[in-house]
Order: structure tokens, then C-alpha cells, then sequence
């Protein structure tokens, strides 16, 4: 079986999807010649030809409402914005438009895109080509979130992204677009939307993370076994809406100590959410109160970009919190 | 091949041949106000045609009349008054072959007339009652799969982008057809706009882009909308020929239209047409135009009314009388009468509708919810509280 960075297995769950179905569609600004900026259509302009595989002009309400228009008409549109940071621009066409589409229409029409975008902090990548926006789109009803943390993920998440029916965002970490290489199947499967997956086995804490931060958050769970002998386990949600409600209670029914993780910052991030869900649905599992380790209510600083985000140190301070409560 | 902008210089003639500024300018004009053809050539239609530009309107008149009037009745949420505006939509539609997609915007019953949906269908979507086609999750717009016209949208001019993906793909897909879309004045100014032109310009797809300028925008006038002469030259910028055309002449504006989507089916690519019209009412029912411009102005907008004009026409050419014209009205009038007495009187949404249709299947947090919803119920049951 190949090893692969995260980039090639988003790269193979592309040209995989574009071979099975031939209404799958890439846009984007320069994804053609380029293979995008961080390489991940690379190789698609010259298998697939430039009626699937299209340069657009600079405009990311242009290329969403575009792709709106495509799957209107029966396409599968795959959209890269270059970096999440300026989907803004977009953001009426993917709230107002995308996400309401079938809702506003009875399901008369659907606009099930796919918005591919790399996201997140780790790579000196500063105020506006670090930040972690998921929570405006989990906000919004009628869109699907979801964050890989490794390949494997990474290229079964798109396939379920690319199959569904309902719009999805796709966040890419790009900090671990190269960092981690696994082997993956070249053979077709899918991680189906919902399904988060235990990263790290453990009984005296929970944490519920994505993307980037499981990798950190079991570095510090490592680092609180070794010290105090705590048993941390790590939960992977992969998909943040509809988030798996049905993993998280599992595990607190084991643990009973909830430690979300996410480089958002804090306020009204993802992990209020959570939080707040366990507290209205789950409070008497509860033996501690829930801690949030987030990226500050800052905007992304350029420097000390580390400091600022979660790292092993918050984490795992976080959790001798929960454990000596 | 690579160009050298460095030698390379464009000259100012084939542009303005090229792209007929001259007509981007002007204003096309088939009949005048008073209904006599001033055009050099009249153009050969047939009298079936003439006949269902001219019931589409009167259809689309009484209808919006009904509209405002359920509206002041509490039975209808919002509208969007159409009256005056009727030569557009009908015009446009009618141009198109069937299996050409309109992407329309809130103000365009015409379109639906003339494409074939039934009153009962509008209003049941106005009135958002049981047979709503949309279940009763916004108000005044509407789209018909079966018709190929797409949902309007709300927010101003997000739908011009959904028109340019959607010839997107019928180019991909080697479908030749038309995208027409239409979108008010204040639209030019909102980002979709520039999007869209400027991809289809890029790209040479089948549009059809057709500006409604009715002057206002709720109480911004055209001229603080834009600093351009007319809405028309703004194709130049995109390499897209525009037409400026009195859209109250429903037959300038079906002339205009049939050549741009044939343009747009052969392979030429867009075309941008300034229909100009004049909104006689409000925005919407919740508008006071009063606060923003005078009565003179609007009443000496009446002698452009589109409808006048064509009965003028019609008479003029032989083709119906003054009484048919009349008989046609009445018909119409009281057909419509009993539609809207039918589609009022049908029950209302179950209150579920609301936790429809919002993914292609229900996920859990909504399961949830309607749990707590039903729950809510029971205790309203109980306590005798009553919430509408």
C-alpha cells in the first residue's frame, strides 16, 4: 500500500471521484497549470481537460456562486478557495444561497458543492492565512463541516463529501498537508459524514478535537500518562456538523471529564457548542467542569503563532485542571 | 499564445463596432408610447404571439393587483409590486425557446405567466398555503423545475452568478441553450453582478443578462446607482455587446432578447440588456415612496404604461377591438378572481414543514428538536396558551 502525505491523498480522492463520476468539476483560482498553491489539483488539468479542471478569476463569491450554478444544473462542483481566510467574499453565496437552497425550495432545487479550502494556523502563515472559521458554517443550517487530521481521513472525507447531497465545507489543516505520511488504499472507500473516530484511547479524560490539534492533544495526553499515569483519550469528530453526538457520550460515560480543543478562538467557538451541549444533555456524567484550550479572542497574531495557539503546554494543563478538580 | 502587452495596442473603432456601443446608448424602440411603430422595420410576428404577449401581461397585472391586495388582507406576506414592469418579464420569456433557463428575480410574475405556471401555483407559493410548491420558507419568489426557471433569491442579485455556472455547465455539457437572468438596477452594483459578467465574459457563455431598470432601488434612484451613463455600457468593460431598449415595448424587448439568446445558442456569447421601465408602486408592500419622490413624477410615468401602449397597437394594427380587448380583460379578471377565492380558502402548512428540507436527510440535532417542539406542544395543550 502507498504512503502518502495529505495533499496526495487529497489529490488521489479527487482524481479517483473524477474518474468514477463525470459531473464532478474542479474550480478555482489556480487550480489548473498550477495544481493550486498547495498542490492538491495537481495533475487534473492534464488527465481531465479544461472543461473540468477550470481557472477562474479572482472573485470567491464568483467561484461559489458559480459552483452554485453548476450543481443547479447537475454538476458536482469541487471549489477551492486558495485559503479560508478569504471566503468571506463568499460568504452570502454559501450562507444565503448554498446552504438555503433546499430549504428554500421545498427540495425543488439543490446545490450540493463541495468547498475545499485550506485552513488553520502552524505555518507563519499570519493574520490571513491562518485562521479556523468552522464555526460561522457550523452555525449555519444547511451546510456539512468537516476537518481531516491524516491522509487516510483525508481522501475518504472528500469521497463522502464529493457523494453527498447536501453542501459540504471541507478545511483542510494545512500545516499537516505534509507532515504526516501514512499508507493509503488506492482502492475506493468512504468515511462517511458523522463519523468521528477514537484517536487515542483512554479512561480518566475526553478530549474532542480536530484537525492539527489531534496530533497535538494526544502528544499532550502522552505527556500526562507519563507524568501522572492519566489515562487520556482523544476523539478525532472528522465531521463537525452533524457532529457524532453518539462518541463523545460514549466516552464521557467512561471519563467524565470533557477537555475540547480547538485553534478557534474561544468565544462562541465550536467547542461552546459542545460544551454546552453536554452540559443540557449529559450534565450528571459530568465529574469536572469542561475546558476549552482555543486560540485566543485575538486576531491571528504573526508572531508567536505557537504561543497563541493550542499547544502541548495548554493541553496539558488543561487536563491536570480536570484531574484535580 | 503568450500576448506582449508591451506591443500590443486595440483600436478604439472595431471596439465600438465590435461591440455596437452606439445601441448601448441608445434606446431601442419598436412602438412608441402612443402605440404607433416607429421602428424602420416592424418586425414580423405572429398574431398568436402578439396575442400571448398581450394576455400574459393583463394576467401578470390582475394577478399582482390581487398580490398587493391579499397582502393588505393579511393573507400574502410581502409582494413586490409588478405593475408597469409587466413588458419585461413577459417579453424576455416569450423570446426564449423551451428549453432555454430563466433565472428570474422577485419582480417578474411575467416570466411565470408566460412560461406556463399557473396563477394557482403563484399564489399557493404567495399565500404559503398546503399546496405551496416551496413549503412556506420565504416569501414572494418562486422557481418551477418543469418550467427551467430557477428560484429566485432574495438577497439582490445573487441569482446573476447561479445563471453564469448554470451556462457554465450546459457549455460543458454541449447543450445548446440560453441563460436568461434578469435583476433590477441596484443589482449592477452588488459584487454578483461583476462576477458573473466577468466570467462570462471570459468564458463566452450562452447569458443573457437583463437589467430591469426601474429607476429605484426601494428609494435610491438609478443615477445614485451608478456613475455610468446607462447600465447598458457596462458590458464594454467585459467585452459584452449591451442594448439599451424602452422596456415598456414589449416587442423592443422580445426583439432584443430573441437575438441575444440566439447570439448566446451560437456560440457568440453574452449579451447585456438595459430594459428600461419606470416602478409605479412601491418596492414592496412595506415601502412608503411618498417619503422619496413626487406624485408628479410618477404620474408622468402613466403615459409609458407597457400595456396602454400595446392595446394601442393592437387596435391600431386591426387586430382586436377596443370591446375584445375589454372581453379579455373581464375574462381574465374574473378567472383569476375565483383562482385566488380557491387557493385562500386552502388549509394552511403542518408546522413541520419547518424541520423539512433542510439537509437531504434529518440529522440528529433536529430529531431533537422536533421532540421539543412536540413537547412544546403539549403543554400549550395543556395550559390552554395559545402562539400563532
Amino acid at each position: 500500500m502507498p504512503v502518502m502525505n495529505m495533499v496526495q491523498a487529497l489529490n488521489l480522492a479527487l482524481r479517483e471521484e473524477m474518474r468514477r463520476d463525470p459531473r464532478v468539476i474542479v474550480l478555482g483560482e489556480d487550480v489548473g497549470k498550477r495544481g493550486g498553491v498547495f498542490l492538491v489539483t495537481e495533475g487534473l488539468l492534464e488527465e481531465f481537460g479544461e472543461k473540468r479542471v477550470i481557472d477562474t478569476p479572482l472573485t470567491e463569491m464568483g467561484i461559489i456562486g458559480i459552483a452554485i450554478g453548476l450543481a443547479m444544473y447537475g454538476f458536482k462542483p469541487v471549489a477551492e478557495i486558495q485559503f479560508i481566510d478569504f471566503v468571506y467574499e463568499a460568504f452570502d453565496q454559501i450562507v444565503s444561497e448554498a446552504a438555503k437552497m433546499r430549504a428554500k425550495t421545498g427540495g425543488m432545487f439543490t446545490a450540493p458543492i463541495v468547498i475545499r479550502a485550506p485552513c488553520c494556523g502552524g505555518v507563519k502563515g499570519a493574520m490571513h492565512h491562518s485562521q479556523s472559521p468552522e464555526a460561522y458554517f457550523i452555525h449555519t443550517a444547511g451546510l456539512v463541516t468537516m476537518m481531516p487530521s491524516r491522509p487516510y481521513d483525508a481522501k475518504g472525507m472528500l469521497k463522502a463529501a464529493i457523494r453527498s447531497e447536501d453542501p459540504v465545507v471541507f478545511l483542510e489543516p494545512k500545516s499537516i498537508y505534509r507532515t504526516i505520511r501514512e499508507e493509503v488504499p488506492e482502492e475506493d472507500y468512504v468515511i462517511p459524514i458523522g463519523k468521528g473516530r477514537i484517536a487515542r484511547e483512554g479512561s480518566d479524560v475526553t478530549i474532542v478535537t480536530y484537525g492539527a490539534m489531534v496530533h497535538v492533544s494526544v502528544k499532550a495526553a502522552e505527556l500526562a500518562e507519563k507524568k501522572h499515569g492519566w489515562s487520556v483519550e482523544v476523539i478525532d469528530l472528522r465531521t463537525l456538523f452533524p457532529f457524532d453526538r453518539d462518541l463523545i457520550l460514549k466516552s464521557l460515560e467512561k471519563t467524565g471529564r470533557l477537555i475540547i480543543v480547538h485553534e478557534a478562538p474561544r468565544t462562541l467557538g465550536f467547542g461552546a457548542e459542545i460544551a454546552a451541549y453536554i452540559a443540557e444533555k449529559a450534565i450528571d456524567l459530568l465529574r469536572g467542569p469542561v475546558i476549552r484550550v482555543t486560540g485566543y479572542d485575538t486576531p491571528f497574531p504573526l508572531v508567536y503563532e505557537k504561543l497563541y495557539m493550542p499547544n502541548v503546554a495548554r493541553i496539558y494543563l488543561a487536563i491536570e485542571k480536570v484531574m484535580r478538580y | 499564445m503568450y500576448q506582449n502587452p508591451f506591443e500590443t495596442k486595440y483600436s478604439l473603432k472595431d471596439i465600438v463596432e465590435k461591440l455596437k456601443l452606439e445601441r448601448a446608448v441608445g434606446l431601442y424602440r419598436i412602438i412608441d408610447p402612443d402605440g404607433n411603430v416607429v421602428a424602420e422595420k416592424e418586425p414580423d410576428i405572429a398574431k398568436d404571439l402578439l396575442m400571448s404577449m398581450y394576455t400574459s401581461m393583463i394576467r401578470t397585472r390582475i394577478l399582482d393587483a390581487w398580490l398587493l391586495k391579499l397582502q393588505r388582507m393579511g393573507k400574502v406576506a410581502l409582494h413586490a409590486p409588478n405593475v408597469g414592469e409587466e413588458a419585461i418579464g413577459v417579453g424576455v420569456t416569450l423570446a426564449l425557446d423551451k428549453n432555454d433557463w430563466i433565472f428570474p428575480y422577485y419582480r417578474n410574475i411575467g416570466v411565470f405567466i408566460a412560461r406556463g405556471v399557473t396563477e394557482e401555483e403563484i399564489l399557493d407559493r404567495n399565500i404559503a398555503n398546503i399546496a405551496d410548491p416551496f413549503k412556506g420558507k420565504e416569501f414572494t419568489i418562486l422557481g418551477s423545475k418543469r418550467h427551467r426557471i430557477a428560484p429566485s433569491t432574495v438577497p439582490v442579485g445573487n441569482q446573476i452568478p447561479h445563471a453564469v455556472g448554470f451556462a457554465l455547465g450546459a457549455y460543458i455539457a454541449g447543450e445548446k441553450i440560453a441563460v436568461l437572468t434578469i435583476f433590477g438596477d441596484g443589482a449592477t452594483s452588488r459584487d454578483g453582478f461583476h462576477a458573473g459578467l466577468n466570467f462570462a465574459g471570459i468564458y463566452r457563455l450562452p447569458v443573457v443578462f437583463v437589467v430591469q431598470n426601474n429607476q429605484w432601488a426601494i428609494s435610491v434612484s438609478a443615477k445614485k446607482q451608478t456613475g455610468s451613463i446607462t447600465f447598458a455600457v457596462k458590458g464594454v468593460a467585459y467585452n459584452i455587446p449591451g442594448i439599451r431598449v424602452d422596456g415598456n415595448d414589449v416587442l423592443a424587448v422580445y426583439i432584443a432578447s430573441k437575438d441575444a439568446a440566439n447570439r448566446a445558442r451560437n456560440g457568440e456569447g453574452p449579451t447585456l440588456i438595459e430594459a428600461v421601465t419606470y416602478r409605479m408602486g412601491p418596492h414592496t408592500t412595506a415601502d412608503d415612496p411618498t417619503r422619496y419622490r413626487s406624485p408628479e413624477e410618477v404620474k408622468a410615468m402613466e403615459k409609458y404604461d407597457p400595456i396602454a401602449r400595446f392595446e394601442n397597437y393592437l387596435v391600431n394594427r386591426g387586430y382586436l377591438s377596443e370591446q375584445e380587448l375589454k372581453e379579455i380583460y373581464n375574462e381574465w379578471s374574473s378567472k383569476i378572481e375565483e383562482i385566488v377565492r380557491k387557493c385562500i380558502s386552502k388549509p394552511p402548512l403542518a408546522v413541520e414543514v419547518i424541520f423539512e428540507d433542510v439537509y437531504s436527510q434529518r440529522f440528529w440535532n433536529l430529531e431533537e428538536q422536533l421532540e421539543e417542539y412536540r413537547e412544546s406542544l403539549e403543554i400549550m395543550k395543556k395550559l390552554g396558551i395559545e402562539v400563532e
